[in-house]
């Protein structure tokens, strides 16, 4: 049995809460928020205590474990205090909002075997660890281009006065929806050592981005795409895809299903042959405990719980792997922040057609 | 009464009879657990609600005539086309379940979650009243914030027959989770007293749902949960489920029976219509073909 506090009980502290809250080797010892309100309602309805202060909560009450579920910004403090008194550490996404305190919680961490965890429930999306699996076993051969995609109805009009409207804090479409998409091309592909082109513009959000755009570059010589836009109403809900494509063919993934195709079955994993291969979740997703908003909210927690229980510091979505995704997104700030690159050449707007010609004829010539 | 309804004696004696088949609304709002490519086709086909009205039309000719829906808006539409012509649908019936999560969940994310709440009551006044007050008054009041919110869910029903109101799963699953399970006594007492309706709640947790509402003393409550032969999504385990209809006092209607399509429609019914105590199973259908053929697999399967 595990203790458990909880710290931030917005949207995704309470789905936290209600998820370790039912896990049997889980007992939920304190919950903390700035709200008064919320707090008084869970007091008066449920068994937990209830804290208004972070520090007076790891104080007083015996905890094996913490979830940080607060605005991004405050992760860094709320991490390190818990880190400090050797607890196990859950964070929601992102870890922090500068790579260097991220990698700096990730060498505590280590250094003190504590287990990390960071809220990317895609990597335990059935179909997304699928396409792990397929890329692992090398079925794509040379990987040659990625893209990453996300889409959903949040922000459809101007207003909103929360943390989530605010780049300082954390909010905005790059924080909240894309670091999803490029945590899992860090898993897939690694980390790229630059990236370009990028564009983070606002549409209805005065203070923050409501899309994020970019390029990725890696030094395998694998190219990646970046398009994530959370004002498109075309959406239900969030809506993330993932294409690679490789020497041996393509793979498509959604939260839904996986689509391979693969141009020669040589060393295909089992059930994958030449051509088109489709995968549903309903058939990749093993049954969990308990089911509040999918199984991957609740794949997460208890593969936290069980790394907690056995003290385990490495394994899937720790510090240091959320660490590579804060770097990836603080590149792509920066190059934002550098403007768009409109140099045009020739000074008429026109490309440089003969350079470029003779470049591809002499690449040509020496293959 | 529609040639589907079965009235078993005791369901009487609980109050309102449920028919077997019931019409579900998942296809009308492009949501496909299996593909998003089929979500979007179905999206872009429902887009109007003419064909939404057609394909309702086609199961309430079939002897259908209960649909259960979520209170997105656009089902706001149906009940004012069912309203106006009320020779065509002298027995249609809703069963509207609430709150529609992703408008909320959308909110919160826009507003922060006390201005979600704020934002979808529709008096601003007691809310504000609660949050000046500080704790006594706020936990004093939140039965009054829960009900207010039930029945701002339950305007777009007015004038339509609702003898069953569903909260919905990601509502009810957070409650069980976090231990509020007091909320669905206020959910029951509520749905009773203000609609003079039956409450039923939906859940993916089964039999764990089960012990919280006999805790609370919630009696005989009418559950619908996933209930198909893979336990496509049936959390604590398909002999849990099985359990829980065998010896448990609740009134069970399946859903997912076809696990999204990864069952054949006929193994999906004849093993659902085989389990002891399903009183009726929900299922959903874009055309007048399937659901006639639904409905004479369960005639055919279902002997009791």
């Amino acid at each position: 049995m595990i203790r458990v506090g909880i710290v931030g009980l917005g949207k995704m502290g309470l789905s936290h809460h209600a998820i370790f809250n039912a896990h049997p080797e889980v007992k939920v010892a304190g919950v903390c928020d700035s709200s008064r309100y919320v707090l008084s309602v869970l007091g008066k309805y449920t068994d937990v205590d209830t804290y208004s202060d972070y520090q007076e909560m790891l104080e007083q009450v015996p905890l094996d474990a913490v979830v940080i579920a607060t605005p991004s910004s405050a992760h860094t403090s709320m991490v390190a205090a818990a880190l400090e008194r050797g607890l196990h550490v859950f964070c929601e996404k992102p870890l922090t909002l500068d790579p260097d305190e991220s990698e700096g919680l990730a060498t505590t961490a280590r250094e003190r075997a504590l287990a990390t965890q960071v809220g990317y429930h895609n990597r335990f999306v059935a179909t997304f660890r699928e396409v792990k699996k397929l890329l692992d076993s090398g079925v794509l051969g040379e990987l040659h281009q990625v893209t990453g995609e996300a889409y959903g109805p949040v922000i459809l009009k101007p207003q909103g006065r929360t943390w989530r409207s605010q780049r300082t804090e954390g909010g905005g479409c790059l924080y909240d929806y894309a670091a999803h998409v490029i945590n899992l091309i860090n898993w897939y592909c690694g980390a790229p050592d630059g990236v370009g082109g990028t564009a983070l513009p606002s549409f209805f959000s005065r203070d923050t981005d409501d899309a994020a755009l970019s390029t990725l570059y890696f030094s395998s010589g694998l190219t990646g795409q970046l398009t994530v836009n959370w004002s498109d109403e075309s959406y239900r809900k969030m809506t993330t895809r993932i294409t690679l494509r490789g020497s041996n063919g393509r793979i498509y993934a959604d939260r839904q299903e996986i689509q391979v195709y693969l141009r020669d079955d040589a060393g295909a994993p089992d059930g994958y042959g030449k051509g088109w291969n489709v995968r549903y979740t309903t058939e990749l997703t093993p049954p969990v405990w308990f089911y509040l908003r999918g199984e991957e909210y609740s794949e997460q927690v208890d593969a936290f719980v069980k790394r907690a229980a056995k003290g385990e510091a490495e394994g899937t979505n720790d510090f240091a792997g959320a660490a590579m995704t804060d770097r990836t997104i603080a590149m792509m700030v920066a190059d934002a922040a550098r403007g768009p690159s409109t140099e045009r050449l020739n000074g008429s707007g026109a490309p440089a057609p003969a350079k470029r010609r003779r470049r591809l004829l002499a690449r040509r010539s020496s293959a | 009464m529609s040639p589907l309804a079965d009235s078993p004696v005791e369901a009487a004696e609980q109050g309102f009879a449920m028919d077997r088949l019931l019409f579900g609304d998942n296809q009308f709002f492009g949501i496909n657990h299996m593909s998003e490519e089929k979500a979007r086709t179905q999206a872009l086909r429902f887009q109007g609600i003419e064909a939404v009205i057609e394909v309702l039309d086609a199961a309430y000719d079939e002897g259908i005539r209960t649909f259960m829906c979520t209170t997105h808006e656009r089902i706001g539409l149906v009940g004012d086309h069912i309203r106006a012509n009320p020779d065509r649908y002298p027995d249609f019936l809703f069963f509207p379940g609430m709150p529609y999560a992703h408008k909320y969940a959308n909110a919160v994310t826009e507003q922060g979650m006390l201005g979600a709440v704020k934002g979808f009551l529709p008096d601003e006044g007691l809310f504000d009243a609660a949050m000046r007050g500080g704790k006594s008054l706020a936990t004093r009041d939140i039965e009054g914030m829960v009900t207010l919110l039930i029945d701002a869910e339950m305007k777009m029903f007015q004038g339509l027959r609702t003898p069953v109101v569903f909260l919905q799963n990601v509502v009810v699953d957070l409650l069980l989770g976090l231990g509020f399970k007091e909320a669905f006594a206020i959910f029951d007492r509520h749905v009773r007293e203000r609609y003079r309706a039956e409450p039923g709640f939906i859940t993916m947790n089964l039999p764990l749902l089960l012990g919280a509402l006999e805790e609370v003393g919630v009696e005989n409550p009418i559950v619908c949960s996933n209930i198909n032969k893979i336990g496509f999504r049936m959390c604590g385990g398909i002999e849990a489920y099985e359990e829980a209809l065998r010896e448990r006092r609740f009134r069970a209607i399946a859903m997912s029976v076809f696990a999204s399509g990864a069952l054949s429609p006929d193994e999906a019914i004849e093993w659902v219509c085989a389990q002891p105590n399903i009183e009726s199973i929900v299922f959903g259908a874009s055309s007048r073909r399937n659901i006639a053929g639904t409905r004479a697999l369960v005639e055919r399967h279902w002997r009791r």
